[in-house]
């Protein structure tokens, strides 16, 4: 077994774990944040992404073990007391999501590639850097809406949305 | 949002929960108690099992029980079944072997359940997994679609000689023939309609849980259907009587088809609770769900289309042998066959079809339905044959098409289907328009400019849905009827419950539901939640597949909220005092006609359930109706998509520049979903069309079993689409809807070969046309062909 201590949410989690516990089994199974997907076992749907340290990770390639004194954001931590963040917000308001599983990771996704590429997105860029998420459900069409329309909305929204992690 | 009216775009009320994470998928969900199952998976096609020491596994830390085929026998537990009876020419019943939920002295195929472990904890269940020793002797696989019913072929079941399990056949073979005797010109097709993996993101799991006290099991599953898969595990399975047995499908993450089916899986866990007294839940991996999820399409077909001197059809005849797989899964032999062969006509009149269909065994994993199921392999025979044959004639493909759509309806086609309502040049003019026929050659200057080449790809597609009148299936050879239930159940606040036989797993259900009761009674959408999935909760129902919880689901609701106001307005008639035939409902109103006395939705309901203004004699109290609505035909959604690609002959990368569909769906509630659904249908069909494939090897190696190896369609692979309808409102349903889960999947994959081939000035390119396969393609095509 080995102790992890990590920031979850903004809130200290800690944990003993067999060593081979994955992030995304430490966050879903102790800390029941299930918002947090596993839709595969190569590394490939980025249903698990979730944020460490201010960037996006697939949680299911990264052991837990090696996150401790990290601070991790998931779907559960992005929306505020103020309400939903706007990439959320953005999904809804484009119909970016069908059957919701990818949903999670295709948040956080978006969010990180906005704090990367800033918030003007054109939709050869958002395809692009989609690469890693994949989506059964929706074809992309409005995801790829609800993305730059997202960005947009952080704009507006400005500098709060980024130091809310 | 307040009252929302059909046909606008209320968005989404099941998002907030999926947006924020708080969705509850079945791996969400722990119970009490709980172990966990890992399965032990035949790494052999095709082996017998000479035996299973799980003496060491049993040993291991943390393991409760290792279970296999002998323990399964020894419950007699039954077997899985196929409920869609297909006989063969000769009158014989189609040859099913049997089907057990862990294998009993044989494996026919690579994942096929040997032995679960069950244990404390999942990582201790995958390390005895792994312990159990199992002595396989391994025998020669039949793998391959085409070469499986050849006299020396491994045979995958005693029951099916030469792993045939029916020879099937539809239409008039003698009319067929003599149409192709007097026929100007034949065209010929040999294709491959590839094998496909659904890959609902959401894997399988499945939590069984036996309560001794109440002698209740109860199973959390990811099912599009929890009402089918109870009663095919009580009555056939024989795992407990149906009415102590609760199955709940919570949030389930996709389907596609693959989530209609009852599994081994599902079966273990809840036999297995009862045995080793824990709830047992097993998540599949990825591995697991390419290896024992039901596939989709595996077709090769022969295809031959008769036409007279002005281009006119007047016969076709296909010859299709259909991979069944190596166990004949839930609906597997109706894909083929019934949702396959009444869809060759396409959009056509055509006077004569004949339709063979073998469907056979091989050692590879069951093949089921995966969305479409058989229509996209119906639409691919005819509309590359329209395509082929109208090069061949020197015909425009459009021209040829428009010659010979259907133009008067009712259309009865030769084979079976009787076409209600369409109108096909419709769709097609406005998909004319939108891709800009007219600039097409300019384009493909352009683009030979640039040393690419441009084509265009069309596809009529139709599709038989809403199924289905139980009556009409049941004379075909199903074990069910195809109908829909609904309950409406009014709160004495006014608020609303409907309980629906229907099941979502994305296509919003929530939301199209609501709004339409919101619209009919006139309450807000606020007031009204849809209760679905939970066989405690809801009424028998069927479940959603087919492109049927609009056209037969929402048809039930609209029946019991009919039911509702007809009682409403007896009950307002006592309180207003007016007699019953004066009462008329609108905007969510009861009023006395030609005066200004009324009441709300609310007050009424109130009124039903306090009962004061009424004697029991008069009037039962309260304000609930059911309804079962059977429908009266299929429905028979139809539409053209239009592909426009680009191909670098130089990488053989094809690039999708545009999409247009443009579908008649009917009445459509809520636009936002239904193109939600047009988005990724065409997303897998253009999957289909260029990227996805499993792949077996000879000896019966699934070597596409992951996302490493199986392409799945990303982002970057597909365009923005643009999506238009034409409206014929359906006649047999009370709301005129057609359905529209599907189209995109039947539509796409021949848009886009058909457009390969335009720019490949090809006759022939097989699915899925890899880059590899475009530029080998590129190299035998002189570029000005394209350049045209």
């Amino acid at each position: 077994m080995v102790a992890v201590n990590m920031t979850v949410n903004g809130k200290p989690a800690s944990a003993e774990l067999d060593p081979r516990t994955l992030l995304v089994q430490f966050l879903r199974d102790h800390l029941r944040l299930t918002g947090t997907h596993v839709g595969c076992d190569t590394s490939q749907c980025g249903a698990c992404v979730v944020h460490m340290d201010g960037h996006a990770v697939k949680s299911c390639t990264v052991l837990a073990a090696t996150c401790s004194g990290s601070q991790v954001t998931t779907i559960e931590g992005l929306a505020n007391a103020a309400g939903l963040h706007p990439m959320q917000e953005a999904f809804r308001e484009n119909h970016g999501l069908q059957c919701g599983f990818c949903t999670p990771g295709m948040i956080m996704t978006a969010v990180d590639l906005v704090h990367r590429k800033g918030f003007a997105l054109d939709e050869t860029t958002i395809r692009e850097e989609l690469e890693g998420n994949l989506c059964r459900c929706t074809g992309y069409h409005n995801i790829v809406k609800a993305i730059a329309a997202g960005a947009q909305a952080m704009a507006a929204e400005g500098p709060a949305q980024q130091v809310a992690e | 949002m307040g009252v929302t009216k059909i046909g606008t775009a209320v968005r989404r009320k099941e998002d907030q929960r999926f947006i924020t994470g708080r969705g509850q998928y079945t791996d969400d969900l722990d119970r009490p108690g709980q172990a966990h199952a890992v399965f032990v998976r035949s790494p052999h096609a095709h082996a017998h099992v000479r035996g299973i020491d799980a003496a060491s596994a049993r040993a291991m830390p943390g393991v409760l029980a290792v279970l296999t085929g002998e323990d399964v026998a020894a419950d007699s537990v039954g077997g899985l079944i196929c409920g869609w009876m297909i006989h063969s020419k000769d009158g014989s019943p189609m040859k099913a072997g049997p089907h057990p939920a862990l294998a009993q002295g044989k494996v026919r195929y690579v994942g096929d359940h040997v032995a679960v472990v069950i244990a404390e904890t999942l990582i201790a269940a995958r390390d005895a997994a792994e312990a159990v020793l199992v002595d396989y002797e391994v025998l020669p696989a039949a793998a391959d679609t085409a070469k499986t019913q050849a006299a020396d072929a491994p045979q995958v079941h005693e029951v099916a000689p030469r792993n045939t399990v029916y020879e099937w056949q539809l239409g008039d073979k003698a009319a067929t023939e003599a149409a192709f005797a007097r026929a100007a010109h034949v065209t010929k097709l040999d294709l491959v309609n590839n094998r496909l993996v659904p890959n609902p993101l959401e894997p399988r799991v499945a939590i069984g849980e036996y309560e001794p006290g109440t002698e209740v099991f109860t199973l959390h599953t990811t099912s599009q259907n929890p009402h089918v898969a109870r009663l095919v595990l009580a009555a056939f399975i024989g795992i407990a009587p149906e009415h102590k047995l609760r199955v709940i499908a919570p949030d389930v993450g996709g389907g596609f088809g693959s989530k209609i089916f009852i599994y081994a899986e599902e079966t273990v866990c809840v036999w297995a609770a009862k045995r080793v007294g824990r709830p047992v839940k097993w998540t599949s991996d990825r591995t697991e769900a390419f290896l024992c999820d039901a596939h989709g399409r595996d077709h090769v077909t022969h295809a031959e289309l008769a036409l007279d001197e002005r281009g006119k059809i007047l016969g076709l005849k296909v010859k299709t042998i259909a991979n069944l797989g190596a166990y004949l899964s839930t609906f597997a032999s109706s894909v083929p066959t019934y949702l396959y062969a009444p869809l060759l006509s396409g959009q056509y009149d055509i006077p004569a079809i004949y339709c063979e269909v073998d469907g056979v065994y091989t050692n590879t994993a069951p093949v089921d339905a995966y969305r479409g199921a058989g229509r996209p392999e119906a639409t691919f025979v005819i509309e590359r044959l329209m395509e082929i044959a109208a090069r061949e004639l020197g015909v425009e493909p459009v021209q040829l098409r428009r010659r010979n759509f259907v133009k008067s309806f009712p259309h009865q086609t030769p084979v079976i289907m009787a076409y209600d309502v369409g109108d096909y040049n419709a769709s097609l003019a406005r998909a004319l328009e939108l891709i800009d026929y007219t600039g097409l050659a300019k384009r493909k200057r352009e683009s030979a400019r640039k040393g690419l080449r441009r084509g265009i790809g069309f596809s009529a597609y139709i599709e038989a849905c809403g199924i289905a009148p139980s009556q009409a299936v049941g004379s075909l050879g199903a074990g069910v009827g195809l109908w829909e239930s609904a309950e409406v159940r009014v709160n004495p606040t006014g608020s609303v419950e409907v309980l629906t036989g229907s099941h979502s797993h994305g296509q919003g259900h929530e939301t199209t539901f609501a709004q339409l009761v919101s619209d009919r009674l006139g309450i807000p959408i606020e007031q009204v939640s849809i209760v679905h999935g939970d066989t405690d909760k809801v009424q028998f129902g069927m479940g959603t597949y087919g492109s049927r919880s609009g056209a037969v689901g929402m048809s039930a609701i609209v029946k019991a909220m009919d039911k509702v106001i007809a009682k409403a307005k007896k009950v307002a008639a006592h309180v207003l005092e007016a007699s019953e035939g004066d009462i008329e409902f609108k905007d969510g109103r009861f009023s006395v006609a030609g005066t200004d006395r009324g009441l709300a939705f609310g007050e009424v309901a109130l009124q039903a359930y306090i009962a004061h203004k009424f004697s029991g004699q008069e009037l039962e109290p309260g304000l609930k109706e059911g309804a079962f609505y059977d429908p009266t035909n299929f429905t028979f959604p139809a539409g053209m998509h239009v592909c426009e690609l680009e191909i670098d002959p130089d990488t053989g990368i094809a690039t999708i520049d545009k999409w247009v569909a443009v579908d008649d769906f009917g009445n459509v509630i809520n636009p936002m979903i239904v193109e939600g659904q047009v988005h990724g249908g065409i997303a897998q069909g253009v999957g289909q069309a260029l990227f996805e494939g499993a792949v077996y090897d000879s000896a019966g190696q699934l070597v596409t079993a992951s996302f490493m190896d199986y392409r799945m369609p990303r982002a970057a692979d597909l365009p923005s689409f643009t999506v238009d309808m034409t409206v014929t409102p359906c006649p047999s349903n009370p709301l005129g809807i057609k359905g529209c889960g599907e189209a995109g999947a039947i539509a796409a994959p021949p848009a886009v070969i058909n457009a390969l081939t335009d720019a490949l000035g090809h006759e022939n390119i097989e699915m899925p046309a890899t880059p590899q396969a475009i530029w080998r393609a590129c190299r035998n095509t002189p570029a000005q062909l394209a350049a045209e």
